[in-house]
């Protein structure tokens, strides 16, 4: 089971890829080509949830504040 | 298993998308700003003042008070505000062709009458809203709309201002930082530095700024993972981050 889980708005995503090169768990990744949000982009998706570890990495760098992240209580906030 | 959420969008931004590019790195401090002033319980008493540049676009998604002054004026709009109202929390946003080269005198200024206002500085080494052309910040040899072979620095399009160096000498000045937000780590450590720089405010030490190095993918012409190796190689080189002033004490 994993120790965190994240959401992302699909809607709010642009697609830069900054969330990417935060995380170092392969979690997220973009949408295949071809799929596109409302704004147009190409989409941030989960592909590994089971890999997450809730480090939160992923919404410090989004500049849309798309990510929103679960982890395992017990821990401060990041 | 409970689960407790670690990071989520603020209240303080509106439920739509931002007005920025893909990969700007305005909505990660954007973001810093709204997460910061609701942690510290200033978001109901603080007046946000957007510059001209990209970020004028602030007031279209953020659910706080701002006001827009005139170009480079911002630091002294805020003085104003912060002058008849001491109360109020005084954030004053500014890119680097707002600051570094239309309003110099006014921040110059700001900060050596030791303005107790908090400047957020975004230093993106080019101006953006209106295209692209090359700032005072512009690194020697990057390329801009109006310095397509590079900047040349012996041609008469002069250096780069370190804007953290110059105001460092000035007495007014409490809290001085240079960050980045080219990774998680630089991020995180920007939101530390701005909270020392809101703090600095709280207690009414004086002038604070924090300047954040951040990618302009578009109108740097690169991927927006291209324009973040760019800050953390390029940038970070001529522009060092660290802390200059605390407290009023050089660091």
């Amino acid at each position: 089971m994993a120790k965190g889980k994240i959401v992302v708005d699909i809607d709010k995503c642009k697609g830069c890829e900054l969330c990417i090169t935060a995380c170092r768990h392969g979690v997220i990744a973009l949408a295949p080509a071809g799929r596109a949000n409302v704004q147009g982009y190409r989409y941030l998706e989960v592909i590994h949830p089971e890999r997450c570890t809730g480090c939160a990495m992923c919404a410090q760098m989004c500049p849309d504040a798309a990510i929103t992240v679960w982890r395992e209580s017990g821990k401060g906030k990041a | 298993m409970e689960m407790k959420i670690v990071a989520e969008r603020t209240k303080l931004w509106a439920d739509k998308p931002s007005p920025y590019c893909p990969g700007c790195g305005h909505g990660i401090v954007h973001r810093i700003v709204c997460e910061l002033l609701e942690e510290m319980g200033l978001a109901d008493n603080c007046v946000f003042m957007a510059p001209v540049g990209c970020s004028i676009l602030a007031y279209t998604f953020l659910n706080v008070d701002v006001c827009q002054p005139a170009h480079g004026r911002t630091p002294a709009a805020a003085t104003g505000i912060k002058r008849y109202r001491p109360d109020t929390f005084v954030v004053s946003y500014q890119g680097d062709g707002d600051l570094a080269a239309i309003g110099t005198a006014e921040i110059v200024h700001a900060a050596s009458r030791g303005e107790n206002i908090t400047t957020v500085f975004v230093n993106n080494a080019i101006y953006g809203m209106t295209g692209g052309q090359m700032a005072p910040t512009t690194l020697p040899g990057q390329k801009a709309t109006t310095c397509p072979d590079g900047r040349d620095v012996k041609a008469g399009m002069g250096y780069p201002i370190r804007v953290c160096e110059l105001l460092r000498s000035l007495g007014g000045v409490a809290y001085l930082a240079r960050t980045t937000v080219h990774d998680a780590a630089g991020a995180i450590q920007t939101k530390r530095a701005m909270r020392k720089a809101f703090e600095t405010q709280v207690r009414g030490e004086g002038f604070s700024l924090v300047e954040v190095l951040s990618p302009c993918p578009v109108n740097w012409g690169m991927g927006s993972l291209e324009a973040l190796r760019f800050v953390g190689e390029n940038m970070t080189a001529y522009y060092p981050p660290g802390e200059f002033k605390v407290s009023g004490a050089e660091v």
